[in-house]
């Protein structure tokens, strides 16, 4: 098993994650990670979805998702060739005796302090998911309260868009 | 001003645009908008049906034998869930079918109003597509974006779903104006044209084969390509199987031709694809009942797979040559480039397949206590109503016997539910395929138990002047869960005696309080078939001795102004040969209880 990348380029309708997600569940495949959001064209959503599968079945599953007539393409996000980040808050314990050291660690990954309170400080950090992790064990020893993550996105390196041929085909049928 | 319409008045012009001509339904409250305009609609038959299931399987049976979108409309909650088993039956099967249901208004969608239900939701994996209508303005671009898609690349069922408010609202969009709208599928757009390389490669391999069989399923029907495949059989002499999905897309008749494969297919078929070099898989997706056990099945075979839908090529086995395109224009475009290339010698390989075909031909023992033959009947049937007749069958032992036993010459003479094997779509199929071909003499063949999950749509075929015909092939039992209890489960026949024939109750002796309290119903028939049939307007006849079989059904021939169900009473421990077992390997084939063909397995 090997870990994929997948940008997803749909329709923004009403009902599209749940066609997505269905998809992966109803063909036995776990997703890792989904964000969702808005693209430049009003018209289009890019999902990143992280799956976990061997190459077989990624051609599989990618052949089910192109059927859904939502969804517009499908890329994969190679892992050099793509930026990848995450993001992260973090509220970690930090009175008077630690706040020092927190901050010290904070600043080591160019993280940041987004909230304060006597007890304790929000963390905001985006990164690949070796740096997060890196991070979250470094602030565990202090305790962390809470703490969320959002799925990962990625852009592919380069000048070159995914979006440009696609939205060319979107705007000859609207 | 009259350039004003409801969303209803829409929604049946749409469909009238659309090319519908047949609506299979049934009316409800939030539904119930669009039958107003359907009252007096010029171009749309509505055929009030019984039950909604028995709408969709009729627009299944129209859709498969004509060719055409299928449509059937219900009301919202029940009425749509009722739909559910047909449209994954067409899911399954790729029929194109068009399900149109009413929702709740709008503003009550989420409230858990009455009769509310997320039938989109709840149709999401088993349809092509579907959509929840926003605006009345939507609703002529919608149906036809739902035609499209139903009809084109891998057929399919998509369902409409339309709010009441939707229907009642008024819109200055008239599908008259606007026909044809521009569709919006952006992300539809399915690949026909096969790519020229895959079909020189392919070419070559089937010029080079020694051992090749063309592996035929339902797409070559999808694809209206039986013409094309013929030429193409007969341009290189390579044996010809045909699915469950594709029976008639090759004459039975035609000397290439070696039957059905898979769990129940002739000894030929089945082992001609075992020991293959190469399949040319076209518009055939290595479904389990025909591979077996998957990692055994035609072990030396390279494999070409032609289809329209991308995801099956590699989805259950390796395509070595993975053509993506229609089947019609894929076998047009293999005759093209085989075309005058040299013809490989396949004479060795045709002399090993008549060997397994004359040694192994499919057959049946007559049963030697003077009962019917299921066997019998079904074979009786198909000469005499003949290859111009369509045939529809329910799910079972009857199905595989009218699979094995009749003899089908043209396309689309042989519907049945092959994917999802739903009991109960033989009669409601039947009644489509009968709108559809009027002309036709459609003839159901059903079992005792299929037949009593949809039977009710006899009164609508009995109403409505669609005079199918319903072999009933009674074996008192669920006769293919029998005959796996009789090779599987040690004879222990829990829970399949159905007592619809006297000597029902006799023979499922066994352990359990079912056992004892079903004694009673030894002389019984319950149901009645032939007092059935008559209750439901038809015209209802019984068989039950080896000589009646034919005059029998000659009288129900004779009879075109009424449905006629004739209860065909047989042999009760008929079984389907030969057989695969689930799961194991296709060189396992039994061609009777603990027999296996005695293979020649040196190399040709």
């Amino acid at each position: 098993m090997s870990t994929h990348t997948l940008s997803v380029l749909v329709e923004n309708k009403p009902g599209v994650l749940a066609r997505v997600a269905g998809l992966f569940s109803r063909r036995g495949f776990n997703i890792e990670s989904l964000a969702v959001g808005p693209t430049e064209h009003d018209d289009i959503s890019r999902m990143t979805i992280v799956v976990s599968v061997d190459e077989l079945p990624l051609e599989q599953v990618t052949k089910q998702l192109n059927k859904l007539v939502n969804v517009i393409k499908i890329v994969e996000m190679e892992p050099l060739a793509a930026v990848r980040r995450e993001l992260v808050l973090i509220k970690v314990r930090a009175d008077l005796s630690v706040r020092s050291q927190v901050l010290e660690t904070v600043q080591l990954f160019r993280a940041k302090v987004v909230d304060v309170a006597p007890e304790a400080v929000t963390v905001e950090a985006t990164g690949t998911r070796d740096k997060l992790d890196a991070l979250i064990r470094m602030l565990e020893p202090f305790g962390i309260r809470e703490l969320v993550q959002s799925g990962m996105v990625a852009l592919g390196r380069g000048p070159r868009s995914i979006t440009d041929r696609s939205l060319r085909a979107l705007d000859r049928t609207a | 001003m009259s350039s004003q319409i409801t969303g209803a008045q829409s929604l049946v012009r749409s469909l009238e645009a659309a090319g519908a001509d047949v609506v299979f339904g049934i009316p409800g409250g939030a539904i119930l908008p669009a039958y107003d305009p359907l009252y007096d609609a010029e171009h749309l038959r509505h055929i009030l049906v019984r039950h909604e299931q028995g709408a969709g399987h009729a627009a299944e049976g129209y859709a498969q034998a004509t060719g055409r979108v299928g449509v059937c409309i219900a009301t919202s909650g029940p009425g749509a869930t009722n739909l559910v088993t047909p449209i994954a039956d067409a899911y399954m099967d790729s029929v194109p079918l068009v399900a149109i249901t009413g929702q709740v208004p709008s503003g009550a969608i989420g409230t858990d109003a009455f009769q509310e239900a997320d039938i989109c939701g709840i149709t999401l994996p088993i349809t092509k597509h579907n959509f929840l209508v926003a605006s009345a303005d939507d609703i002529p671009r919608t149906i036809a974006e739902a035609f499209h898609l139903a009809s084109t690349g891998r057929p399919g069922p998509v369902l409409v779903d339309l709010p009441k408010d939707i229907l009642q609202a008024t819109t200055s969009v008239l599908p008259a104006d606007v026909w044809p709208p521009t569709l919006c599928l952006p992300g539809y757009r399915p690949v026909t044209r096969p790519h020229g390389k895959q079909i020189r490669e392919a070419a070559r391999m089937i010029s080079a084969a020694r051992r090749p069989v063309l592996y035929v399923g339902g797409g070559v029907l999808k694809a209206r390509a039986a013409a094309e495949l013929r030429t193409l059989a007969e341009l290189t002499g390579i044996p010809v199987v045909t699915t469950l999905m594709a029976r008639g897309a090759f004459p039975d008749s035609h000397p290439q031709h070696l039957g059905m494969p898979g769990m129940h297919g002739s000894v030929a078929a089945v082992t001609a694809l075992q020991k293959s070099d190469l399949l040319i898989a076209l518009g055939a997706r290595f479904d389990d009942r025909v591979t077996g056990r998957l990692s055994s099945f035609a072990p030396k075979a390279a494999v070409i797979h032609a289809d329209i839908d991308p995801a099956e090529i590699g989805k259950n086995r390796v395509a070595d040559v993975p053509i993506v395109g229609d089947c019609r224009e894929v076998i047009a475009d293999l005759v093209a480039a085989l075309q005058g290339e040299p013809r490989a010698d396949l004479a060795g390989w045709w002399r090993q397949i008549d060997g397994w075909r004359r040694t192994y031909p499919l057959g049946y023992d007559l049963p030697t206590d003077g009962s019917v033959a299921p066997q019998y009947v079904i074979e009786r049937l198909g000469r005499i109503a003949g290859p111009e007749a369509l045939y529809v069958a329910g799910v079972g032992q009857h199905q595989m016997w009218a699979a094995q036993f009749i003899s089908y010459e043209h396309p689309y003479t042989w519907l049945n539910s092959g994917g999802l094997g739903t009991m109960g779509y033989a009669v409601p199929a039947a009644m489509g395929a009968k709108v559809g071909r009027p002309e036709a003499t459609v003839w159901a063949i059903d079992g005792d138990g299929c037949f009593q999950m949809t039977n009710q749509e006899l009164a609508t075929c009995a109403l409505e002047g669609i005079p199918i015909k319903v072999a009933i092939i009674n074996n008192g039992s669920l006769g293919m869960v029998r005959q796996w209890q009789t090779l599987f489960y040690d004879q222990r026949y829990s829970n399949t005696d159905l007592g619809t024939r006297p000597d029902g109750a006799g023979t499922s002796a066994g352990p359990g309080v079912g056992a004892a309290s079903s004694a009673p119903r030894g002389a019984r028939r319950v149901p009645d078939f032939v007092r059935l049939a008559e209750a439901l307007g038809c015209v209802g006849m019984r068989c039950e001795s080896l000589d009646e079989v034919d005059a029998t059904i000659d009288k129900a021939m004779a009879i075109d102004d009424a449905p006629v169900v004739v209860d065909f009473v047989v042999h009760r421990d008929a079984m389907v040969w030969p057989m695969v077992a689930a799961g194991a390997s296709n060189d396992e084939i039994r061609i009777a209880r603990d027999i296996a063909p005695d293979f020649d397995y040196e190399e040709a």
